[in-house]
C-alpha cells in the first residue's frame, strides 16, 4: 500500500484515494477544432511510462482534493509535486 | 523402535505430558512439542502420503520449509493444511494426515505411485483439457495432496492494525537480536519479529554460553520502552515504501485473539531471517526418514528426540557434522557420506573419536525401504557401491539464505554465490539490509557484527547512535559452509524418482521433459512443473531446480537465473488477513431511515446500487415477487403509491459558473433554467457515451440541486470534481454531495395531490402553482420538506424530500394520510414495471455504456445552441462513422404471456449468428394486461411493426417491434 502525499492531509494510505491515472492535460477547449485522428489520441492514447510519469489522484474519502504527483512506476519513488500548480 | 525420546534434553516441559491422537492413534508428547517432534518421538514415521503419487512421507524439516507434513486438526478448532512443523499440539487435540485414505500407513490412493510413470510434468493441463477441466477439477482436487476444509470448521478470531516503527528487524537469532538491541540501544523504535516461540535461532542449539547470551540480551530488550518483541510473528511480505505484512499468531498481550494482522510502515528493516538447508536429489530420496541434518539436529536439541538409531549423514559441506556428532553422543550408530573427496583433518579426527565411520569421496545413490528407509546404497571412490542398512539419511546439501524479503520489493537482487553455491543477497540500499546467514555470513561472531552494525548504520543515518554488540563468549568451533556443489547424484536405474520438490512431487525427470517440450525459462519451467509451488513455496527445493536445470542444459546455476521471490514468505491464513472485516463489514450495507419500516412492512430487501438496500417488492399472505409487484404497480396506475427514494444520488452545486458546468457535462442546455424549475439531462463521458441521467433544480439563482442514479453517484462525483479541480479551476462553483443528509419519499399515482393535501402543506400545490418539473420547499403538517415534481412511473408524482432525521415521521403520515386513497408501499420491482410501461430508460438496462443519446431517442435533448459539451465530438464522430446503430424500440412477444429473460440477444430470424440487439428489460404489465419489453435493436426505429427474434437457451422467441412507450405517451397523466 502506497503512501500517497495530499496537499492538504500529508502523507495518508493509498486506500483513502483514487487513482485518475495519468495526468494528461486539460480538456481542449474546442474539440471540434481537432481533426479526427488527433481528437481520438488525444482521448485515447497515454504514454504509458515505464519510470517517473506524473499522475493524478483524489483524496475521496478524506478531503476531496485532486492533486498531481510524480510516481516512479518502476519503484513506487513519490515525489510530491508544487500543490498551487493546475493539477 | 528406531525414533524414540531420550530420557533428557530439549526444551520442553517433561512435567506436562500431552494425550493426543493422529490418523487414530492415541500418542503422548509433552508441553512445548510440535507436532513432528511429537510424532517422531512415537516413532511415527508416515505422517502424510504426497501430492500427485500418494507416496508415504515423513517430517523431513523442523519448520515453515517442511514439505511434507501437511496436516488437518478434527478438534479443537478444525482446520486444515497445518504444518506438523509449526503446530505445537494440544491436549485433547485430534489429528489427522491429509490426502490419505484411510489413513497415511495404508493409503489406497497409492496406486497412483505405481502409475507415476503415467503422471509426468503437465499431466493434467495434457489430460484433462476437453471437455472442461471443471468438470475433473472436483475429482483430482480430491485425489491430490489438499485438506478438505473440515464442516463446522474453525473461525478465527482476527484483528487488524496498522503500526509503524524506525526499524524492523526480522528473525531474532543472532543477528537480528544484535540489530535489535544495537537499535532499540540508540532510540530507534524497533520492533523485533520472529516466527518462533523462543528467540534464539540457530545459537539455541549451540550449547550453555549461547543460551546465556540469549538470555541477556532478551532481557534488556525486554527492558527498553523503545522495543516491541513480537513472537510467532511472520513478515510475510514486504511492499513498496517499508510497507510489510506482518502476521502474529496468539498475540501474548491478546488473549482472545487467534491472529493479529499488522500493516506496518518501517523506516528500515534488517533482515535476519537466517538459511534453510537444502536436499540433494538421489534415487528416492523422499523416503520417510530423509530428513536434513539440521532438522536432526534441531529434534534432538530442542526436543531431546533421537529421530533415528542408525544414522547415515549424508554431507557436501562441514555443516552436516553437527548433527552427526550430536546424534552419536546421543548413542546412535552414525555413517557419514561425505561427497568431497577431502575432509577437514580436525573433523576427521572428531569423527573418528565419536566412533564414526567417515567416507570421504561417497555419494548416496538411493535410498532403500519403502515406508520408511531402510538402508542406502552407496558409491565411493572408484565408482565402488554398496549397499548399508540405516533407519535416518541426514542430508546436509547445503545452505540457502532466506534473503526473501529483501528481494519482494525488487530492490535487491539475487547474485550467484560460488563458495555457498546458492543465490545470495545482492547490494542493499541502507534502510534495507540483508545481515547474518540470510546474507551467507554463519559465524556467530560475524551475524552478531553484521547485526549491530546495519542498526547502528540506520541509527547513524537518524542522528543516532548505537553502541557495538558483543558477540557470546566461549569458543565456537570454526564454521564455514563452502560447499561441494553437490545437486544430483546419478542413478544407476533408470525411471529412478529423484524429487527436486517435494510438496508437489516434482522429479528430475519431470524437470527434463519441460525442458525437451520446449521451456527454457527457468520461470515456466517452475510454472509447468510445479516445481517451488507448494507449500513450502521451494524453502528446501528451488535452489536445486536451478541447479538442476543448469546442469541438463549445460548452464552455470548463475546464469539459469533465478526466480522471483513474491509475497507471502509463508502461508498465511486469509481469515488473517480479513480479521473483522469479513461479509456486510467488508462492503458495509447502505440503509434508509425507512430500513426498519420497510422491513416490519414485510419488504424484500436487496442491494439498489452502491450497497443501497431497498425494498424489491412487499409481498402479502399467498404471494410471489411477480404477484406482489404486479399488485403494486396496479396500485399506482389506479390510486396512490409511495417509494423510498432516499438512495437517488443528490448534489447541491452553488455559485455563478453552475451554469457553465451544467451546460458543460449536459447533451442538453440548462443555463436557460428557471429559479423554482427542474430539467431531466444526460450527461455523456468525453467518449461519447451516456455516464448518467436525472433531474437538475435550480433551487435559486445560484442555489442548484442535481441528481444522480442510485449506483452512478460516485462516477458523477468523481466526473464533477475532475472538471472543477482539473480542467476549469477558474470556474467559481462549490459542489456537496448530500445523498444521505436527505430522505425521500415519492408519492404516485392519480390520487397523489389528494394525499399531499391531505398532509396539510404550506404551500400551494395546484397544477397551476406546482407544475411538473417544479419544486418548493416549505412544510407539511410542520414538517420541512423539499417537494419536487418529477415523474419515473408515468404518473402523477411528488418527491417529498426531507432532512433524513424526519423521514420516519414524514413516511408515517404518509401511510396515514394517504389509508383512505389506498396507498400502497411500492418496491424496485413495481418501480420497474412503471418504468417499462412508460418508456423511461434506466442505467444498466437500455444505458448499457455502448448507446448513445440518440440511439434512445433522445436526440431532441441535444443542444443545437451549444458549441460544445463533453462528449459531443466522439458522440458525432462514432455516428458518422457507423451509421448502423442499435436503437431504442418496445417488443412485444407474440405469446403475450411470455417473459424474455432480461439481456436475451435478438438475432436475424433467430440464427446462432451475430446479434443485432438484445432484450432490455421484459415484465408483465399492468396497464396493457400483457408482458412488453424495450430493446436495443439494430436500425430499430426504422423497423417498426417488423418481426424480430430472441434466443433464449434452444428456444426462439419472436417479438414485435413497437414504439417504446406502452403508457400515456403524451404524458399527460404525468402533467396532471
Amino acid at each position: 500500500m502506497l503512501l500517497i502525499p495530499c496537499p492538504w492531509c500529508g502523507p495518508r494510505p493509498e486506500g483513502e484515494f483514487v487513482n485518475l491515472g495519468e495526468a494528461v492535460p486539460p480538456r481542449p477547449a474546442d474539440p471540434a477544432a481537432l481533426a479526427d485522428d488527433v481528437w481520438v489520441e488525444t482521448l485515447i492514447m497515454r504514454a504509458n511510462v515505464r519510470g517517473p510519469h506524473v499522475e493524478r489522484w483524489w483524496h475521496q474519502r478524506s478531503c476531496g482534493r485532486i492533486f498531481a504527483i510524480e510516481r516512479d512506476t518502476l519503484t513506487h519513488a513519490i515525489r510530491p509535486l508544487d500543490p498551487e500548480a493546475r493539477p | 523402535m528406531t525414533a524414540t525420546r531420550l530420557p533428557a534434553g530439549g526444551l520442553i516441559d517433561r512435567s506436562r505430558p500431552i494425550a493426543f491422537r493422529f490418523d487414530g492413534l492415541a500418542l503422548t508428547g509433552f508441553a512445548g512439542d510440535t507436532l513432528a517432534a511429537a510424532l517422531l518421538a512415537n516413532d511415527v514415521a508416515v505422517v502424510g502420503r504426497s501430492f500427485k503419487l500418494h507416496r508415504p512421507r515423513g517430517v523431513f524439516g523442523a519448520g515453515i520449509d517442511d514439505p511434507n507434513t501437511t496436516v488437518t486438526r478434527l478438534a479443537p478448532r478444525p482446520a486444515t493444511n497445518l504444518r506438523a512443523t509449526t503446530t505445537p499440539i494440544e491436549a485433547g487435540a485430534e489429528y489427522r494426515s491429509v490426502g490419505t485414505w484411510p489413513n497415511a500407513r495404508h493409503d489406497l490412493g497409492a496406486v497412483a505411485g505405481a502409475f507415476g510413470r503415467l503422471l509426468p510434468a503437465g499431466f493434467y493441463y495434457k489430460t484433462f483439457m476437453a471437455p472442461n477441466w471443471h468438470l475433473f477439477e472436483p475429482f483430482i482436487r480430491a485425489a491430490a495432496g489438499l485438506g478438505r476444509v473440515p464442516e463446522a470448521a474453525w473461525q478465527p478470531v482476527s484483528e487488524s492494525r496498522f503500526g509503524d516503527c524506525d526499524l524492523l528487524v526480522v528473525g531474532a537469532g543472532p543477528a537480528g537480536l544484535a540489530a535489535a538491541l544495537a537499535g532499540a540501544r540508540a532510540g530507534l523504535r524497533t520492533i523485533l519479529a520472529d516466527d518462533g516461540e523462543r528467540p534464539g535461532g540457530r545459537l539455541l542449539d549451540e550449547g550453555p554460553a549461547a543460551r546465556a547470551w540469549i538470555d541477556a540480551t532478551v532481557a534488556e530488550l525486554d527492558g527498553l520502552h523503545t522495543l516491541r518483541r513480537m513472537p510467532r510473528s511472520t513478515v510475510w511480505g514486504h511492499h513498496e515504501q517499508g510497507f510489510v505484512s506482518l502476521l502474529e499468531r496468539a498475540p501474548p498481550d491478546a488473549p482472545d485473539l487467534d491472529f493479529r494482522h499488522w500493516k506496518l510502515r518501517a523506516g528500515a528493516i534488517v533482515v535476519a531471517a537466517g538459511a534453510f538447508e537444502r536436499s540433494i536429489a538421489f534415487a528416492d530420496n523422499d523416503r520417510p526418514g530423509v530428513m536434513l541434518a539440521s532438522a536432526a539436529g534441531h529434534y534432538l536439541d530442542r526436543y531431546g528426540v533421537r529421530p533415528g538409531a542408525d544414522v547415515l549423514a549424508f554431507a557436501t559441506n562441514d555443516s552436516g557434522y553437527g548433527p552427526a556428532f550430536a546424534l552419536a553422543a546421543a548413542g546412535a550408530a552414525v555413517r557419514i557420506a561425505d561427497a568431497r573427496d577431502t575432509v577437514d583433518p580436525a573433523l576427521a579426527r572428531a569423527a573418528a573419536a565419536a566412533g564414526i565411520d567417515l567416507r570421504p569421496g561417497t555419494v548416496v545413490e538411493r535410498a532403500l525401504g519403502r515406508s520408511r528407509v531402510a538402508g542406502a546404497v552407496l558409491t565411493g571412490p572408484g565408482g565402488r557401491t554398496e549397499r548399508v542398512a540405516c533407519d535416518l539419511i541426514a542430508v546436509a546439501g547445503g545452505w540457502n539464505p532466506a534473503f526473501h524479503l529483501a528481494s519482494h520489493s525488487r530492490r535487491v537482487r539475487s547474485v550467484w554465490n560460488e563458495a555457498l553455491a546458492t543465490f545470495t543477497a545482492g547490494d542493499c540500499p541502507p534502510d534495507l539490509v540483508v545481515v547474518g546467514a540470510a546474507r551467507g555470513s554463519f559465524a556467530t561472531e560475524d551475524c552478531v557484527r553484521e547485526g549491530w552494525q546495519a542498526a547502528a548504520a540506520i541509527a547513524a543515518g537518524l542522528g543516532r547512535t548505537g553502541g557495538p554488540v558483543a558477540p557470546p563468549e566461549g569458543p565456537e568451533a570454526p564454521v564455514t559452509r563452502a560447499v561441494a556443489p553437490l545437486f544430483l547424484v546419478p542413478p544407476a536405474k533408470p525411471g529412478a524418482k529423484l524429487f527436486v520438490d517435494l510438496a508437489n512431487d516434482v522429479t528430475t525427470a519431470d524437470l527434463g521433459l519441460a525442458l525437451r517440450e520446449g521451456y527454457r525459462s527457468i520461470e515456466l519451467v517452475k510454472r509447468y512443473t510445479t516445481a517451488g509451488m507448494g507449500i513450502d513455496q521451494g524453502k528446501t527445493g528451488n535452489v536445486s531446480v536451478i541447479a538442476v536445470v543448469g546442469a541438463l542444459t549445460g548452464a552455470a546455476p548463475g546464469d539459469v537465473g533465478t526466480t522471483t521471490f513474491r509475497p507471502p514468505y509463508a502461508p498465511v491464513e486469509f481469515g488473517a488477513i480479513a480479521g473483522a472485516r469479513a461479509e456486510a463489514r467488508l462492503y458495509p450495507w447502505r440503509q434508509t431511515p425507512l430500513a426498519d419500516w420497510h422491513l416490519a412492512a414485510g419488504g424484500v430487501i436487496y442491494e439498489a446500487g452502491l450497497r443501497w438496500q431497498r425494498p424489491g417488492y412487499y409481498p402479502r399472505a399467498g404471494e410471489d415477487y411477480r404477484t406482489a409487484a404486479a399488485r403494486e404497480a396496479r396500485a399506482v396506475r389506479e390510486a396512490v403509491g409511495v417509494y423510498d427514494g432516499t438512495p437517488l444520488g443528490r448534489f447541491r452545486l452553488k455559485g455563478p459558473d453552475v451554469p457553465a458546468l451544467l451546460d458543460l457535462v449536459y447533451v442538453n442546455d440548462f443555463a436557460s433554467l428557471a429559479p423554482g424549475r427542474g430539467r431531466y439531462g444526460i450527461m455523456l463521458t468525453d467518449d461519447g457515451l451516456i455516464l448518467d441521467d436525472g433531474v437538475t433544480f435550480r433551487l435559486d439563482e445560484t442555489h442548484w440541486l442535481l441528481h444522480s442514479s442510485t449506483g452512478a453517484a460516485d462516477r458523477v462525483h468523481l466526473h464533477l470534481e475532475q472538471i472543477l479541480q482539473v480542467h476549469r479551476p477558474d470556474w467559481r462553483v462549490s459542489l456537496i454531495p448530500v445523498t444521505s443528509q436527505w430522505a425521500n419519499a415519492t408519492l404516485c399515482g392519480p390520487r397523489a395531490r389528494d394525499v399531499l393535501a391531505a398532509l396539510n402543506p404550506d404551500f400551494d400545490i395546484a397544477p397551476a402553482a406546482l407544475p411538473f418539473m417544479a419544486t418548493v420547499e416549505g412544510h407539511v403538517g410542520g414538517l420541512p420538506v423539499r417537494v419536487c415534481r418529477v415523474s419515473w412511473t408515468g404518473e402523477l408524482s411528488f418527491e417529498l424530500n426531507t432532512p433524513a432525521r424526519h423521514a420516519v415521521e414524514l413516511w408515517q403520515r404518509i401511510m396515514a394520510a394517504g389509508a383512505p386513497f389506498g396507498i400502497t408501499p411500492v418496491g424496485s420491482e413495481a418501480n420497474h414495471i412503471l418504468r417499462v410501461e412508460a418508456g423511461y430508460i434506466s442505467t444498466g438496462h437500455e444505458v448499457d455504456g455502448t448507446a448513445d443519446v440518440i440511439d434512445l431517442g433522445l436526440g431532441g435533448m441535444v443542444s443545437r445552441r451549444k458549441a460544445d459539451f463533453i462528449g459531443k465530438r466522439s458522440m458525432e464522430l462514432r455516428r458518422r462513422l457507423d451509421p448502423e446503430r442499435f436503437e431504442l424500440v418496445g417488443l412485444l412477444p407474440a405469446d403475450p404471456n411470455r417473459l424474455v429473460p432480461e439481456g436475451a440477444p435478438l438475432t436475424p430470424g433467430g440464427a446462432a449468428t451475430d446479434q443485432e440487439g438484445f432484450v432490455s428489460a421484459c415484465v408483465a404489465s399492468v396497464a396493457l394486461g400483457r408482458v412488453v419489453g424495450l430493446g436495443l435493436l439494430k436500425r430499430g426505429r426504422a423497423r417498426l411493426g417488423e418481426t424480430v427474434h430472441a434466443r433464449v437457451r434452444d428456444e426462439i422467441v419472436p417479438l414485435t417491434v413497437v414504439p417504446p412507450v406502452f403508457h400515456d405517451a403524451d404524458r399527460t397523466r404525468v402533467k396532471s
